[in-house]
């Protein structure tokens, strides 16, 4: 039987790579790509606390759909500000956008 | 429990007992068992898609008015070998400045998310791959992953119009999963669960005489999955060259070819499951396995004509009104009709079969014609724009 | 070590690794599909949980959509073919420093926890997960006003990316 720690370690793992990920990449693809790794630990992290507990109280599940919808939105709505960026000042390296709209 | 009965567990218990016999672990042995179970499934598949490309041609000749071919072997039964061994002995290439994984594991990935829907496919009530109980919900699963080759493909040719062909084939794909998806929702409502074993029990009456406009969008909806004319702007040879296709030769475009023809009769056999009663034919079903897979394989050949007729009927659809299509008409219906026959179900949920068969049924239509009330208007009022008002002559 | 233990580390390593690539690898479009595989093992760690809607649910979301998505973003903002410069910060070992730092806290935060090493009780039989989870998005006494504040949340950045993104000629 597979104890509930190693789940758990397994989120923690995929959480912190996704964290690398957003704090090291230059670009904002690449750092919307960190984010979801540590969306998809979360999810983890609630599907293994829904098997483990009770099977009935279907907590787990529902959060764990509701983050489906919620990265689902996030995502669109960042890689569509993305694009729009990219038109405007022909870059997507996170470093270079550093100046508001002048 | 004879092999003419449930041949697939009397073969595997078998086996099993001769792995055992050699000294082979238990958990081993029915590991092992299971996997010559797939690859015999993928065999007879494979063997199956080489039909599929004699039907297509034969079909395609008989629609055009000529004989299609007929030299080697009888009635060119012999042609798909010869075929595949063209496409064998050709030159792989690969072009310059391509993605070398990329490239090559594109068809790979392509053929497998055809071949892993047979997973969920029930052939007989005693033949099923897995007893899943998202199996329609898999059917969209396996869709995605064969979205995610095209692009690859379109991708790592190197190739501008491979590119184009490549994004457009995936925004027709990722577009018109939504009606689908919606459409593979009312086989369920009605079976009131989503594995295929379950839907195929409950159609007593096929679901088709419930829901036609249901099949309808499924039908349409399908058949721009599989990026088959009318919808087939991004493959067509004469519009994008070919688009994700143009840089892949010899036996990689022969896997996308035959994965496409495999996948068509795949949906043809789906078509049959969801809305035509599977293998089920009036209780023909439970005299032997083997019946089952031939009515199964008999109606989704069916379907796959259906599928062929419409493909060399209908002329090309330009990517800009496929996807108007989609997002201005298609999914507004399709979920409407989600919403109508919901309605409808809970209304009728105990009236007796005739009554909500007929209940259904004149939903279905009354949904469809005022829909094309509503297009038609649109039309018009489109076509007043650009003609200008239409003078009345007058009479003598 | 049972068969599910080892498939679990099997699915598990398959999983980091992939999500290792993701972060380090300089093309930006073998990142996204490298995120295509993590999500993949993720679906079947979900499936090991025994959860299979949702790992059918998250093939069909994060790998049909979003993962598309990804790629789709990546092809447009690229001004050649090939990705020049470097892909990390110059601080990465600060970054790395401040991953493994999280992952200590969060791995020795939850050791002290008591239920850490709880093992999975068997599902009742004929427990079927998917019409509970409907009624429990569905019913007044369990969550539906969070799915549908997630419907509108949804609603609200469909509008909203068609908007930002709108190219107007």
């Amino acid at each position: 039987m597979v104890p509930l720690s190693w789940y758990l370690i397994f989120a923690a793992a995929l959480f912190s790579i996704g964290l690398f990920g957003v704090l090291v990449r230059r670009n904002a693809v690449a750092i919307l790509l960190g984010v979801e790794l540590m969306l998809n630990a979360v999810n983890i992290n609630l599907v293994a606390f829904w098997r483990y507990s009770e099977a009935f109280a279907m907590a787990g599940q529902v959060f764990a759909v509701i983050v489906f919808a919620v990265a689902a939105a996030e995502v669109s709505v960042g890689l569509a500000l993305v694009i729009s960026v990219y038109r405007r000042r022909n870059t997507v390296v996170a470093d270079e956008l550093d100046m508001l709209k002048w | 429990m004879s092999f003419w009965n449930d041949p697939l567990k009397v073969a595997a218990d078998w086996l099993e007992g001769v792995f055992a016999g050699w000294g082979m672990d238990a958990i081993l042995a029915h590991v092992l068992v299971a996997f010559l179970g797939v690859f015999l499934l993928i065999t007879i598949l494979m063997v199956l898609d080489i039909f599929l490309v004699w039907i297509e041609r034969k079909v395609v000749a008989r629609f055009q008015d000529r004989l299609g071919p007929n030299r080697l072997g009888p009635f060119g039964l012999i042609q798909p070998f010869a075929d595949i061994i063209k496409l064998i002995i050709k030159e792989d290439t690969t072009p310059g400045g391509a993605d070398k994984v990329v490239y090559n594991l594109a068809p790979i990935l392509s053929m497998m998310s055809v071949l892993i829907l047979w997973a969920v496919v029930p052939i007989a009530p005693v033949m099923l791959g897995t007893d899943l109980n998202v199996g329609v919900l898999f059917l969209i699963a396996a869709g995605a992953i064969g979205t995610l080759s095209i692009i690859m493909a379109g991708w790592s040719s190197n190739n501008k119009f491979a590119m184009i062909g490549g994004f457009r084939q995936v925004a027709v794909m990722v577009s018109f999963e939504v009606p689908m998806l919606a459409m593979l929702m009312i086989p369920v409502i009605f079976a009131g669960s989503m594995n295929m074993n379950a839907i195929i029990d409950a159609q007593n009456v096929w679901y088709f005489f419930l829901s036609p406009l249901g099949a309808l969008i499924f039908l349409i909806a399908a058949i721009a999955e599989l990026g088959r004319a009318p919808f087939d702007l991004a493959e067509g040879e004469s519009e994008l060259v070919s688009g994700f296709n143009i840089e892949y030769s010899g036996m990689k475009f022969g896997m996308f070819y035959a994965g496409e023809l495999l996948h068509a009769f795949t949906f043809g056999g789906f078509w049959a499951i969801l809305f035509f009663g599977g293998y089920r034919f009036f209780g023909l079903e439970q005299v032997s396995p083997f019946l089952a897979i031939l009515i199964l394989v008999i109606k989704a050949m069916l379907g796959y004509w259906v599928i062929m007729w419409v493909r060399y009927t209908m002329m090309r659809i330009r990517i800009d009104q496929m996807l108007g299509f989609n997002w201005k008409f298609l999914t507004p219906l399709a979920f409407t009709l989600l919403l109508v026959t919901a309605l409808v179900n809970a209304l009728l949920a105990g009236a007796s079969t005739w009554l909500y068969v007929v209940g259904m049924f004149l939903a279905n239509v009354v949904t469809g014609w005022i829909a094309l009330e509503i297009a038609r208007s649109a039309t018009r009022k489109e076509r007043a724009q650009v003609e200008g008002p239409k003078t009345v002559e007058a009479h003598h | 070590m049972t068969a599910q233990q080892i498939i679990f580390l099997i699915v598990a390593l398959y999983t980091l690794g992939s999500a290792l690539m993701v972060v380090t690898t300089r093309n930006l479009v073998h990142a996204a599909l490298w995120l295509v595989s993590t999500l993949f093992g993720v679906a079947v760690a979900y499936a090991l949980l025994n959860a299979n809607f949702i790992a059918v649910v998250q093939v069909v979301v994060y790998i049909g959509a979003i993962a598309i998505l990804f790629i789709f973003a990546v092809m447009l903002t690229r001004k050649d073919m090939r990705d020049a410069g470097p892909q990390m910060n110059s601080n990465w070992w600060a970054g790395a420093l401040v991953a493994v730092l999280v992952f200590g806290g969060l791995t020795s935060l939850l050791s002290g926890w008591s239920g850490f090493q709880n093992t999975a009780a068997a599902l009742p039989s004929g427990f079927d997960a998917i019409s509970l989870l409907g009624e429990s998005l569905t019913s007044p006494e369990a969550f539906v006003l969070p799915f549908e504040v997630a419907s509108v949340l949804l609603l609200a950045a469909l509008v909203g990316a068609v908007y930002v993104a709108f190219n107007k000629k």
